[in-house]
């Protein structure tokens, strides 16, 4: 057993996995372009293919920021869709104020379900708004704030495992019935909806769809790198170290609950940007999206695909996501007793998820 | 920087009624080398907890220099200069021995810092000299999870010199070693007591013998005996303890 035999192995499923992500992205990409090519043609994407797909590329962005926080830093959360909720609605008070006076109502400012429950201005919350770049800048900071109290509460009492979890799921749970509210001024359980444009765009153009695609193609690759490099740097190796040892990683003078806390800031930021990409995309955002069944969905994808890899829960987003597509037109009684089962398949015969499975043929 | 004294005064753990540690003091002078030892359950894995922040005494004072120990957590006490070896080895075994020896490395500690952490020429250099000192230079790339018990012992006291600490503790370091493995791990430890004080925690008394250091005992969480291993040896208190049962 020579060490450069043990090495190649690896190497040779890496330099694998690098060659399919090259070619998924770029199959991803002449989606929209395919799309242009007669119904009638052999390689026509279907309008639904393309929505559906730039939907799990929100997703896959999603399992992406989960993995860093769970798979590295070991903070599993059952409420990153908060994040992603929260990343949605600021895309949505945006979407929202550039209808203008176009509402049904014919409000100049006061979207329509402002004007339905009596309100005579806009709440100050809603203020900037209007302006792309401080929504954008919303969309990053709302999740990040949050993650970064929620976080510094429960890290520095030291509250990790199952205990995080379940306050994790509690805070998305909490969140949902707040947006529930009218009196929150967020529209209730009809949330938002009938958005107009984006930058000038008119959202029901193919050309926008094209634009959206490609906006969340390319997040998903920057937020692939940005993970990727964060996760190569000495950081990456605290957090693993962290994750199997956090009280040791103190006794050799690191502040966990710093650490902690910049992995899940990050993490929830990326999980909002995900979430503002997928508003536009599917034309509504409601309080349904704070469920907490969606987090936990999320998890699944991030284990299917193999935790810590931030490949595999791309993969797992995808492929998780493309099974619940295909059960739900197919068998929709099915889907939550499959997405149950495939849980604990994985848990119990595929620690690594697909990953591990790809690794252990790779061998 | 000028050597500071460990001082421990009526320290006092009490876990759910029962006393840990009863009014113990403790000065280890800078550069001191001192062996403690005691039966199970003295109180000496205790002792190493209060001083490294992880157990805060019901009662006493603790300091190290002029630093009150007992307000510190164990981030600040380990960047205050005192680092730890665990009675039971752990080591991140994710990772491999080199990165583990990395991530001891004296060095700036926050996450921006690390995320643009470049590991200098130097910093190389004195990881290496540690895995050729710890004997396990030709492991650099061994995931640290596959190393055995005696191994990990060593990663781990590599660990502690990676951080060069001023004050040492050693918690039973040559416990279920075999003869050659406690051998190797005394020469390493003498090495490292050169420059820094130690603390050895060990049950082994021929080993204790070999360091040649002062020694306290412990019973029942308080000193029962101080001084040379031969006066520790015939204190008619410490034979009681250890053979009177
Ligand atoms: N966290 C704890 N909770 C309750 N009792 C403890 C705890 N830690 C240690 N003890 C008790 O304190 C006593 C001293 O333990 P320890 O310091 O580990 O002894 P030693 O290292 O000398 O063998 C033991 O009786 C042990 O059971
Ligand atoms: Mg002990």
């Amino acid at each position: 057993m020579s060490a450069t035999t043990l090495d190649a192995a690896p190497s040779r499923l890496r330099l694998g996995l690098r060659a399919g992500m090259i070619g998924a992205v770029c199959l991803l990409a002449a989606f929209p372009v395919l799309n242009q090519l007669p119904e009638t043609h052999a390689l026509h994407v279907s309008d639904f293919l393309v929505s559906v797909s730039g939907k799990w590329i929100c997703y896959a962005i999603l399992a992406l920021s989960l993995d860093l926080a769970w798979g590295y830093a070991g903070i599993l959360s059952l409420g990153h869709g908060a994040f992603f909720a929260l990343g949605g609605y600021a895309m949505g008070m945006h979407l929202m104020r550039l209808i203008g006076p176009r509402g049904v109502y014919g409000h100049p400012v006061l979207p329509d379900f402002m004007v339905f429950l009596g309100y005579r201005e806009l709440p100050w919350y809603w203020l900037g708004f209007d302006s792309f770049a401080f929504a954008m800048l919303m969309v990053l900071l709302v999740p990040g704030m949050l993650a970064l109290v929620l976080g510094w509460l429960c890290f520095r009492s030291r509250i990790t495992g199952v205990y995080l979890s379940i306050i994790t799921q509690a805070m998305t749970y909490a969140l949902m019935l707040a947006f529930f509210r009218n009196d929150m001024g967020f529209g209730g359980n009809n949330g938002f909806t009938d958005f107009k444009e984006l930058l000038g765009m008119p959202l029901n153009t193919g050309a926008a769809r094209a634009t959206l695609f490609y906006a969340s193609l390319v997040s998903l690759v920057v937020c692939y790198l940005l993970c990727r490099w964060m996760t190569a740097t000495k950081y990456g190796r605290v957090l693993t170290a962290i994750r199997d040892a956090e009280s040791r990683v103190r006794f050799l003078g690191y502040d966990v609950t710093r650490h902690k806390l910049f992995a899940f800031v990050a993490s929830a930021m990326m999980a909002g940007l995900a979430g503002a990409l997928y508003v536009p995309q599917v034309g509504i955002i409601n309080p349904g999206e704070f469920s907490p069944g969606n987090s936990i969905e999320a998890v699944v994808w991030v284990a299917v695909g193999g935790r810590g890899t931030l490949v595999g829960a791309v993969l797992g987003a995808f492929s998780v996501n493309g099974l619940k597509t295909w059960l739900t037109s197919a068998a929709p009684d099915l889907w939550l007793f499959v997405l149950g089962g495939l849980f604990v398949a994985v848990t119990l015969f595929l620690p690594k998820g697909l990953i591990g499975l790809l690794q252990g043929r790779g061998k | 920087m000028k050597g500071r004294r460990l001082y421990l005064d009526g320290v006092s753990v009490v876990f759910d009624g029962f006393r840990a540690l009863n009014n113990l003091a403790l000065v280890v002078e800078p550069g001191e080398m001192r062996a403690v030892i005691g039966p199970n359950g003295a109180g000496k894995t205790t002792m190493m907890d209060v001083i490294t922040g992880k157990t805060r005494p019901t009662a006493g004072v603790a300091s190290f220099g002029d630093a009150d120990l007992t307000r510190m957590d164990e981030a600040a006490i380990a960047n205050l200069g005192i680092g730890r070896k665990f009675q039971k080895p752990t080591v991140f075994d994710a990772l491999t021995v080199f990165e583990n020896l990395e991530l001891a490395l004296k060095a700036p500690r926050g996450p921006i810092a690390c995320l643009r952490w470049i590991l200098s020429g130097e910093g190389r250099a004195r990881v290496e000299e540690v895995m050729e000192e710890t004997g396990l230079a030709d492991r650099a790339q061994d995931p640290a999870g596959i190393l055995s018990h005696g191994q990990r012992q060593w990663l781990e006291i590599g660990m502690l010199m990676m951080q060069d600490p001023e004050l040492l503790l050693v918690d039973e370091p040559v416990a279920g070693m075999t003869d050659a493995e406690t051998e190797h791990t005394a020469a390493l430890l003498a090495r490292i007591a050169g420059k820094h004080s130690v603390v050895v925690v060990e049950h082994d008394l021929e080993f204790v013998r070999a360091l040649g250091c002062r020694v306290t005992v412990l019973h029942e969480g308080s000193v029962l005996s101080e001084g040379s291993i031969d006066h520790v040896q015939n204190d008619p208190r410490v034979v009681e303890v250890y053979l009177g049962r």
